[in-house]
């Protein structure tokens, strides 16, 4: 999978995390307890106990030999009874130990995938409901990079760093109470030490959760030029430029290389630097227990009364106990520290993905919607399935609640002005009318706004005043998905999914036949192609139809709009890689697909727009020219000019 | 295959030794400082023992131990930190080596071998697939020879205090290392079902990404989201198998772990309150078992990840062993003479051998250096497969063609195709400026030279208007101009190739007719020694040319002048039929 070229993401310092990181932790906990409360805290209490066990586990582990073993010592007839019985408490503690850990893993596992699956799921629909404007506006390459590997640093997160945060936490309280059961004085020699190397170890975790953003960051740069040379391989080759792309390549991976070693280093000796600094910590904790219980140590120094009391219960195996615990208090304390890497990369995720989440969804659009009808006389009758008729169903205040206008495809325009961005204007008081049946035609240069047009009438972009209207019915008040429902577009760049060429014509219509289908490719022209493809109609297509010339796609695309039996047709330069004579021989399928139907055609070839019932000639949004081939023509204005090729486009 | 990988070692190497040698010392570290401390903690247990309390003395040995594991902590320290250091420096090194190994070899494929390994896939293996062999070679070698070595240690301590306690260590290993493999082989299927899943999922949200127009066109969101529910209820299934699997690891490992020490603890137990062991070797003991079983599992670990990351490597060693198709031949010629060509009986197949059909059949035609020839024919009729050979993109499987009267094969590559430019049809920019974009041609071009090539590819004038001119950015894969004025800055920069040999494959369909026009103008006017072969769909661009030629099917059907061509050519006639007939041909005109 190609990663994405995502250069926004280095660029986010880690220090912005903690601003918002209680938001995104409380929004990401929101997701866990959705479908998984009572799983999760069950695994939580697991976690809890399975920590337990083992805390208790070393514990019963240090006093074993003092309680147990060394009582039985020079006994000729020693009583194994304790000792049995101490062993088997042993066995038990980690018995339950080792059920907990494993059904809370197990739990984990489904808790962690479970929300990850929402989360996935809750991202792709809120996606299909956004914008046209959200897409405009973001690389594929950053959202691309939100579904794999922001997702991925989010998954790990749960499902091992919330555990290992639990169970560690656990480890170090439990520790700590014993430490402090046996010896406070102790306790805090080592606090001293505990508290020195997390600070030291979360300062480096901290630089290298820098390093680590900053690796993520060339990593994405490394990448998205992977992407842009493979994609471009052939072009290199032409231009015998491969030295020179090595060495662009070879700076780049350069960086990645130095950046990667500095994440990596840090993260490698994170371990063995706060592993030592325990043995250090055991050390100082072992001479300052001798110091307290020596003779003349301690003691000699005892001029205040209350040191008495601070060594007096510390006995020499309560020593051994201790040390023991200090050793053991090192472990939790360095797992945490090396999940702050995870913690960080995973915030920022999170934080991408909740970006886009909240990304404001497109409007419905209005309340009339598109039903199947038969009518009788002056009757309607709504039908389900099978009604002969498609009508709008318009609510008004009348008795029923609605009334019925008979969908015939019939487009008028009034005087629409539309800009993508504020101030500026791409679209200058546009008025127009298609009858149902009629073609209408746009020409103009690339930017003269042919396809603004035809993208204000499936209203992926909304006007901001004036109207247009669709069987006299104002679009804003339609319901999107039934207003696109209606119109049949195929664009310029074709879009095929992963499936069967079969699949990928049916798409657009689940209950077409396979004799609709091949029956609509035979009239685009792409029947003997496809029947030459290894497996017909069967045949897989992978990666957008790589394995396809742009025309043949185009050839696709036209016969999934025969399909879909739209009464409108929007043809955004649907044949423009198709050579002029295929073109020919599909006229008749295309007129079979115009037959009855409301028409725009966008082309840049004037002979595919010759025949239409209405040019309009687009210059800088506005309309400067209409009428037909002949009166354009009689004109000799500028459709004339382009025409006999006294004008180009540009 | 892994030695054709370690190759890219290279400058690491000796950090690559170095790092196993590192962990070896830390690892006896690991060792010698639980021992120090067992003697540490001896010194407490023998006061204790004897019911007294500590003295001077015991305090001097407790201070000499203590100083003996400072030190020996402190070389653990080193050891512990310069084998991170290592460690990360050799497999960061080695991971952009072998990128840029990789990434070199493709540079060296001809364009059959990005055909085999397709564009999508040679990015897979570039990012994703390095990645993972960079995690499993750091893995190596931190570990892999640190964990067997410190179970040796650790075995031969636990030998020399208590031989028969150590074999139960052998045997808890022994078993602990069978059941960590057969869970890990266990989980390895349904982890590579996973990440298929994984990849089929991304494979629907990338196509929604790049389709949401179609999508939204035909509102299919529904149907999309519940394709894509549906891929990650499979990832999902396949995720909770594969890890549910895995779940069931740690609960082995501490149940083999915890009952050595019961085990331990009892026979240890017995034998200390009969007076073999001392209460010290038990503390010892104890730690070197936890020792020896952590050294196997890490083994273990270590292997399994490498067995998963074994795909990763198979593709990339496949780039790195793969030999391009096309190579300079022994004794290269470096000059070629002018732009004449010759087909000669030329026959080719994208797939060698019997299994691929022979796109072009047996075509022989010679071409005289400067002139023009327009090449025509219907889509999939091979035009662009035909002028492929000519640059040897491509060896020709029969037959041979020749430029400058020589064959294309006895050429340098680079002179070759310095002489021959071809602007493909599938045009590509690069990021980076105009200016940058147009030096692909000619990398020391002035700005007068880029400016004159502009003028005869009519991309002056887009240019002018652009913010910043030249130096406008094109944005990745030159997002930022039309089809047009792309095509025409991929003329240009053919143009300042200063060719023998100039190929417009389709290279100005997005044109309009006029400036189309101007185009071919400007390429008689001033390149009139350049071979020009232009393919198009358009009469009108090529109805001017010297000579056409007209391909259907793989085969030659016509070749000659425009008027030739209509009265003996069929094909090219109806297809100057169907874009010269009038409007008034069609019955639904008004």
């Amino acid at each position: 999978m190609p990663m994405p070229n995502n250069m926004a993401r280095g660029g986010r310092a880690p220090a912005r995390l903690d601003a918002n990181s209680k938001k995104i932790f409380s929004r990401l906990m929101r997701y866990l307890f959705v479908d998984h409360k009572g799983k999760f805290i069950f695994a939580c209490v697991l976690i809890v106990v399975s920590a337990f066990a083992s805390v208790g586990g070393s514990m019963f582990l240090g006093i074993f030999v003092d309680q147990f073993i060394s009582p039985l010592i020079g006994q000729t007839d020693p009583d194994w009874s304790g000792f049995i019985g101490a062993l088997c408490a042993m066995g038990g503690i980690y018995l339950a130990g080792v059920v907990c850990n494993y059904t809370y893993f197990r739990i984990m596992v489904v808790v962690a995938q479970g929300t990850m699956k929402r989360l996935r799921n809750e991202m792709f629909s809120h996606m299909q409901t956004l914008p046209l404007k959200f897409f405009d506006t973001h690389t594929h390459g950053t959202l691309m990079s939100r579904y794999t590997n922001d997702t991925d640093v989010l998954r790990q997160m749960l499902s091992q760093t919330i555990p290992q945060l639990i169970n560690s936490t656990v480890t170090i309280v439990g520790t700590f109470c014993m430490m402090v059961f046996y010896s406070a004085t102790l306790t805090l020699v080592a606090m001293i030490f505990v508290v020195g190397m997390f600070l030291f170890t979360q300062k480096l975790a901290k630089r290298s959760g820098g390093y680590f953003l900053q690796q993520q960051r060339a990593l994405a740069s490394v990448n998205g030029y992977i992407e842009e040379m493979m994609s471009g391989q052939r072009v290199v080759k032409v231009f015998n430029h491969e030295e020179k792309a090595k060495a662009a390549f070879r700076t780049l991976n350069e960086d990645l290389r130095v950046n990667a070693t500095k994440a990596n280093v840090l993260t490698n000796v994170i371990g063995p630097i706060s592993n030592n600094i325990g043995y250090i910590q055991y050390i100082i904790v072992a001479f300052v227990a001798a110091f307290l219980v020596m003779e003349g140590g301690w003691y000699a120094l005892s001029i205040y009364g209350f040191t008495q009391g601070l060594s007096g219960a510390l006995t020499l195996g309560a020593i051994v106990s201790f040390l023991n615990f200090v050793r053991s208090f090192n472990m939790p304390i360095q797992q945490i520290t090396q999940q702050f890497n995870a913690i960080v990369q995973a915030f920022a995720g999170a934080e991408r993905i909740f970006e886009m989440l909240d990304a404001v969804p497109e409007d419905e659009g209005g309340d009339v919607t598109l039903v199947r009808v038969t009518k009788t006389g002056e009757n309607w009758y709504e039908e389900r399935e099978d009604g002969e008729l498609w009508a709008w169903k318009v609510p008004d205040g009348s008795p029923a609640g609605h009334h019925f206008v008979l969908l015939k495809g019939d487009i008028r325009f009034y005087g629409v002005t539309f800009g993508y961005e504020e101030g500026k204007t791409v679209l200058h008081d546009i008025s127009l009318y298609a009858k149902p049946g009629q073609k209408i035609a746009f020409v103009g240069s690339t930017g003269a706004g042919k396809t603004t047009i035809t993208n204000l009438i499936n209203r992926f972009y909304d006007i901001q005043s004036c109207t247009i209207t669709y069987d006299g019915i104002n679009i804003r008040d339609v319901r999107k998905s039934d207003l696109r429902h209606s119109l049949g577009t195929v664009l310029q760049d074709t879009h095929l999914f992963t499936g069967t060429v079969m699949e990928n014509i049916r798409y657009v219509r689940m209950s077409a036949t396979d004799e609709e289908c091949i029956e609509a490719a035979r009239l685009a022209g792409a029947d003997s192609f496809i029947r030459h493809l290894p497996d017909g109609y069967n045949t897989m297509l992978t990666s957008d139809g790589a394995n396809l010339s742009q025309g043949q796609r185009q050839l696709l695309s036209i016969a999934r709009a025969m399909v879909s039996d739209c009464p409108v047709i929007i043809l955004d330069e649907a044949t423009s890689s198709i050579d002029t004579r295929t073109e020919a021989l599909i006229e008749k399928g295309m007129d079979k697909l115009m037959e009855g139907r409301t028409v725009f055609v966008i082309a840049h070839r004037l002979s595919t727009v010759r025949n239409s019932h209405a040019i309009m000639v687009l210059e800088h949004g506005r309309i400067i020219e209409r009428g037909n081939h002949d009166q354009l023509m009689a004109q000799k204005g500028r459709y004339y000019q382009l025409y006999t090729g006294k004008f180009e486009l540009e | 295959m892994i030695t054709r990988l370690m190759k890219s070692v290279r400058q690491y190497k000796s950090r690559a030794i170095l790092t196993p040698v590192v962990m070896v010392v830390e690892a006896a570290m690991e060792i010698l400082i639980p021992f120090v401390m067992t003697l540490l903690v001896g010194v407490i247990e023998g006061a204790q023992e004897e019911g007294r309390n500590l003295v001077q003395e015991d305090f001097v040995r407790i201070a000499i131990f203590g100083g003996i594991m400072f030190v020996l902590g402190l070389v653990s320290l080193a050891s512990g930190v310069l084998g991170g250091k290592l460690a990360s420096e050799a497999s960061a090194g080695f991971a952009a080596n072998l990128r840029q190994d990789a990434y070199d070899k493709i540079q060296t494929f001809s364009f059959a071998n990005i055909d085999r390994f397709s564009t999508s896939s040679l990015i897979t293996r570039l990012t994703t697939d390095i990645t993972s062999v960079q995690m499993s070679f750091q893995m190596s070698i931190r570990m892999l020879v640190r964990a067997p070595v410190m179970f040796i240690f650790a075995s031969v301590m636990s030998f020399i205090i208590e031989p028969q306690i150590a074999w139960i260590f052998l045997v808890a290993a022994a078993i602990l290392f069978v059941f960590v493999l057969l869970i890990m082989n266990a989980a390895q299927p349904s982890f590579r079902q996973m990440f298929k899943k994984y990849d089929r999922l991304n494979a629907v949200a990338q196509e929604n990404l790049t389709g949401i127009r179609v999508v939204k066109s035909y509102v299919l969101e529904g149907p999309e989201i519940e394709k894509y529910q549906k891929a990650t209820q499979e990832v999902y299934n396949y995720s909770v198998r594969a890890e549910k699997l895995l779940a069931t690891m740690s609960p082995v490992v501490q149940v083999i772990m915890y009952a050595t020490m019961i085990i331990l603890l009892s026979v240890g137990g017995v034998s200390i309150v009969g007076g073999g062991l001392r209460i010290a070797d038990l503390t010892g003991l104890l730690s070197y078992a936890t020792q020896i079983l952590s050294g196997v599992m890490m083994v273990a670990m270590v292997l399994t990840f490498i067995a998963m990351s074994r795909p990763a490597m198979e593709r990339i060693s496949e780039i790195l062993s793969e030999e391009s198709t096309i190579k300079d031949p022994a004794d290269p010629v470096f000059e070629v003479r002018d732009g004449a060509i010759e087909f000669d009986h030329v026959s080719f197949a994208y797939r060698k051998g019997g299994e691929g059909e022979d796109v072009i059949k047996d075509v022989t035609l010679k071409i005289a250096s400067g002139e023009t020839i327009g090449i025509i024919g219907q889509t999939g009729s091979a035009k662009t497969t035909l002028v492929s050979l000519i640059p040897r993109l491509y060896d020709a499987t029969e037959g041979s063609v020749k430029v400058g009267g020589r064959d294309v094969k006895e050429y340098d590559l680079t002179a070759l195709r310095d002489a021959v430019a071809m602007v493909l049809q599938k045009n590509v920019l690069f990021s980076g400026s105009v200016a940058e974009n147009l030096r692909w041609g000619k990398e020391d071009a002035t700005q007068e030279e880029l400016e004159f090539a502009c003028k005869q590819a009519c991309a002056d004038e887009f240019i002018e208007q652009l913010p910043g001119k030249y130096e406008y950015d094109l944005g990745q894969g030159g997002v930022n101009v039309s089809g047009g004025q792309k095509q025409r800055l991929c003329i240009a920069r053919a143009l300042l190739k200063s060719p023998k040999v100039l190929i417009l494959d389709d290279s100005t369909s997005a044109v309009d007719t006029k400036t189309d026009s101007r185009i071919r103008a400007a390429l008689r006017e001033h390149a009139p020694d350049v071979t020009k072969l232009i393919i198009a769909q358009r009469i009108n661009s090529v109805q001017d040319a010297d000579r056409i030629l007209v391909l259907d099917e793989g085969r030659v059907s016509g070749f000659g002048t425009h008027e030739e061509l209509l009265k003996s050519n069929e094909i090219y006639r109806s297809i100057y039929e169907s874009q010269t007939r009038g409007g008034d041909d069609h019955a639904d005109a008004e």
